[in-house]
């Protein structure tokens, strides 16, 4: 009996294989400890609660309501305007080149389109921030989590205090509630 | 086992009486150690943070005493040599005052290293069967075993030797031949393991150059016979022990020769640092010229270099050797310009620049200062116990009770 | 080496028996305090049995918690088999933001008076030399805002080396290289002697020189034996990789991969060919500090850019 079982285990890791270790060129087999949902501003979303009584207007222009990402916006500003992500007809999705719509917690597939480098680097777990566990469970971030969108270049921000210098270290006698806290605070 | 006790009580009282001038240095070495006990307590207390040493520069004053001191206790090989291999006689007279210099010398470098402890009272630890002597792999671990090696040698030697004379009997050369023939590789050992310690740390390149050791020994033959030719005259001062001026000029002869090779090996050191400038360089640019600013040990190490080319030109020529005043010169020159040299000019360059590139300019702090005089006062104290019942001892007037003089 | 410690172990236990004995004698009856013996005769953490060790976690426990008026677990937990640990950390991201340096520190319960850091990170001029001597380096900027243009930077800590200098220089094997590759301190064993400091080119290592001091608000209770449990004066301390976190199953990457705000810092087992440690090593540019040294560290710089 376990004998003719066998092949029948043998093919189904082997058919298995392809099926997990192949990331797709779209959306269907994402992993799926990708876990935090994208950052989306508050109240924006679902966009076809706006959208769906809009005619779409493809002209390159000046918004006249996301005036914050229209000024702003910074992403190969020459070579991309909003349509070329956003899916003109049903905004709740994304768009691949290809013409395949995604849903805004896979974003990364439409970032991996031109960052094909560093896609494959964070698929690793090389590019980008991992947290969880190193034998576990990973927790990854979506490109958007760091990277706005519109303008993906990282801020820059207030470094923590240097170290104290030796020549400052010397003996006191400090009252509990005189020691230094950590600087760090609650950042997480 | 009474007699025992008995002669223990008549060096006791040896030690405990002498005249106004004894009382005095006593009382003044005594003043240094109470001082430096006290600043010990307080180390004790709050910490190694009460010193001026921080995890830039970890080490400081007080290693570059225990340094120093290593050398001391290692130059008495310089009489022991000439004393028995050569059978020198006006040095033979003498050669138990260096041997007690070296025992004293090692009590000191022991308490250096006590004092620089962040846990003394786990110092068990590092004893081998009780602890876990990190031993061969540790060159710290030699250098307790060469270290109380060397102690126990030079103890041994010179009580026994003592024990002798105070029974009025010579000493047997047959029993301490062996310990003596010991002594001498021993004595190098001593500043060899220690050069190796730092010798051994390939990230401090000013310590991680095969001329340290070499150097270190040169540095030691100069600095251990200066001392002892300033001590063998205060001996011939204030006791009947008769110590040749022969035996001092051939001392100061040696010393010549030491430094000669000292101050050669300077000459490759600095040669080759300055000359191939590589990054190496930084830790001699600090001490000779000063880096990025910071030229705290400059004067100093200017100073050193100074002192040791001039001893070596008084202790060279035989007119100014045999000179007592321009010998005695030379002697304090000698001791000073090693001492700094040995001292801080060894330890702190390998913390400057530090391995992560910081400069800290390490100056010991008065605390530091006062532990290290009140172990100089101790140090002092005991050689003087020493002296005190070696002294009459060599020259027969005092004798202990044995079998047959107390039936 | 072991077995040296462990038959080392039966003369000593006699002696401490002996010297507890005479100390008993020694010190008056009421004033004394056993656990202060108890603490002077600790033996070396490697030759505890699992009831020595036991008895040592409960001492230590209740003095923390005597201490800090906190409840505190201490583990013991021994390295995974089969795992080494490696770290990566992208030169190409870094912004020298310190993030790390304080997330270890919150973690770690470093003290935060005097203060001790185990992470630092270093600036350095583009185009300027650097990587040998890092004699242009800069340990205390403090700009407005980082990455300053011109700069970049470089966190250095403990590098787990394969073959540690400190170790090799400790003479009381107070430190010691674990399976996993991470080198502790025995904080009960070291006698503070320095000489690892003096021995380690990385300048990792930090000494407590004076009591070290935390609030009780700001200390973690979840510490391992040889990594986070608050530590004495007069002692050496280092990164651990975190080994309270990473020697679980799961184990959480240690503090200061996970605050990285630009995700520069990666962690995981060098044997394991799926590791993104592994991934990095096979495919991006890595170096490893003072490599000259033969120091064979564990803790990999690499460019991702």
């Amino acid at each position: 009996m376990k004998r003719i079982l066998y092949p029948f285990i043998v093919c189904a890791i082997l058919i298995s294989i392809p099926v997990f270790s192949s990331y797709g060129e779209a959306g269907d087999d994402l992993p799926k400890f990708f876990v935090p949902p994208p950052p989306l501003s508050k109240g924006i979303f679902p966009c076809s609660q706006c959208h769906a009584y809009m005619k779409t207007n493809r002209t390159r222009r000046a918004l006249t309501y996301h005036t914050k990402i229209s000024k702003g916006f910074n992403h190969a500003r020459e070579q991309r305007w909003c349509l070329d992500c956003h899916n003109p007809d049903d905004r709740d999705k994304l768009r691949l080149a290809s013409g395949k719509l995604i849903s805004f917690d896979e974003s990364e597939y439409l970032c991996g389109q031109c960052h094909g480098t560093i896609f494959r680097d964070w698929k690793a777990g090389e590019h980008g921030k991992r947290t969880g566990y190193w034998n576990g469970k990973k927790v990854y971030r979506l490109c958007v989590q760091c990277h706005y969108p519109h303008w993906p270049k990282f801020q820059k921000i207030k470094p923590l205090p240097p170290p104290i210098k030796p020549d400052n270290i010397k003996y006191r006698e400090l009252p509990k509630d005189k020691i230094p806290l950590n600087p760090l605070g609650n950042i997480k | 086992m009474l007699n025992e006790i008995r002669n223990f009580f008549i060096v006791l009282k040896e030690i405990m009486k002498g005249n106004k001038w004894y009382y005095g240095w006593l009382a003044f070495l005594s003043f240094f150690i109470l001082l430096g006990l006290g600043a010990y307590f307080q180390q004790f207390n709050h910490g190694l943070i009460e010193t001026a040493m921080r995890d830039q520069v970890s080490w400081g004053l007080y290693i570059s005493n225990f340094t120093f001191l290593v050398g001391v206790a290692a130059a008495a090989v310089y009489l022991v040599v000439p004393a028995y291999v050569y059978n020198f006689k006006p040095i033979k007279e003498i050669v138990l005052f260096g041997e007690l210099m070296a025992a004293t010398a090692i009590i000191m470098c022991l308490m250096f290293i006590m004092v620089d402890l962040g846990r003394p009272e786990r110092v068990w630890h590092i004893l081998p069967i009780i602890g876990a002597m990190h031993f061969p792999a540790s060159l710290l671990a030699w250098d307790v075993v060469v270290l109380n090696g060397y102690l126990a040698i030079n103890v041994i030697i010179t009580f026994y030797a003592l024990y002798r004379k105070a029974h009025g009997k010579d000493y047997n050369m047959q029993i301490i031949k062996p310990l003596i023939i010991i002594s001498i590789p021993w004595a190098i050992s001593i500043h060899t393991v220690t050069a190796f310690l730092y010798n051994g740390l390939p990230s401090r390149p000013f310590w991680n150059a095969a001329v340290l050791a070499p150097r270190f020994i040169a540095s030691a033959l100069c600095s251990g016979p200066a001392l002892m030719i300033i001590i063998f005259q205060i001996v011939r001062k204030v006791s009947r022990v008769d110590i040749e001026n022969k035996a001092i000029f051939k001392i100061g002869e040696l010393i010549a020769y030491a430094m000669g090779i000292n101050l050669f090996l300077f000459i490759a050191e600095f040669f080759k640092e300055f000359y191939s400038g590589s990054i190496h360089l930084a830790p001699m640019e600090y001490l000779y010229f000063g880096l990025h600013g910071h030229n705290s040990m400059v004067p100093w190490m200017w100073t050193a270099l100074f002192f040791n080319v001039t001893a070596f030109l008084l202790f060279l020529l035989p007119k100014t050797r045999e000179h007592f005043f321009t010998l005695n010169l030379a002697c304090v020159l000698v001791i000073i310009g090693v001492y700094i040299e040995k001292g801080m000019g060894l330890v702190v360059p390998g913390f400057v620049p530090g391995t992560l590139g910081e400069i800290y300019d390490y100056t010991p702090t008065m605390l530091e200062k006062t532990v290290t005089i009140g172990i100089w006062a101790a140090g002092a104290m005991i050689y003087t116990f020493f002296l005190k019942f070696a002294m009459p001892i060599h020259t027969g007037l005092l004798r202990f009770v044995s079998k047959e003089n107390s039936q | 080496m072991k077995d040296g410690l462990r038959r080392s172990f039966s003369r000593r236990s006699f002696l401490k028996g002996t010297v507890a004995g005479l100390a008993s004698i020694a010190i008056p009856v009421g004033s004394s305090d056993a656990s202060i013996w108890e603490a002077f005769f600790q033996k070396h953490f490697r030759e505890m049995n699992d009831d020595e060790k036991k008895a040592v976690i409960n001492r230590l426990e209740e003095e923390y918690a005597r201490k800090f008026n906190i409840k505190f677990n201490i583990k013991t937990t021994r390295a995974i088999p089969g795992t080494l640990f490696g770290y990566g950390l992208d030169l190409s991201r870094c912004i020298g933001c310190r993030r790390c340096v304080y997330a270890c520190m919150r973690e770690n319960n470093q003290s935060r008076d005097p203060q001790v850091q185990w992470i630092t990170v270093l600036r350095f001029k583009k185009g300027e030399k650097w990587v040998n001597d890092l004699e242009e380096a800069e340990k205390y900027y403090y700009p407005e805002k980082v990455p300053e243009d011109g700069y970049f930077y470089m966190p250095v800590q403990c590098q787990h080396c394969e073959n540690p200098p400190c170790v090799r220089a400790c003479p009381t094997q107070a430190t010691w290289k674990e399976p996993d590759g991470i080198v502790v301190v025995d904080y009960n064993w070291c006698i503070g002697c320095r000489y690892c400091m003096a021995a380690c080119p990385y300048g990792a290592r930090r000494f407590n020189w004076g009591t070290p001091h935390i609030r009780k608000s700001e200390i973690n209770p979840e510490t391992h034996y040889l990594g986070n449990r608050p530590r004495y004066r007069g002692i050496v301390e280092k990164c651990t990789f975190c080994i309270q976190r990473t020697r679980e199953n799961p184990g959480r990457y240690p503090a200061c991969v996970e605050i990285c705000p630009v995700g520069a810092r990666k962690f995981g087992n060098l044997l394991d060919p799926d590791s993104e440690i592994r991934y990095i090593i096979e495919n991006e540019r890595v170096f490893r500090l003072k490599e000259d040294e033969n120091t064979n560290p564990k803790f990999y710089y690499f460019f991702a850019t």
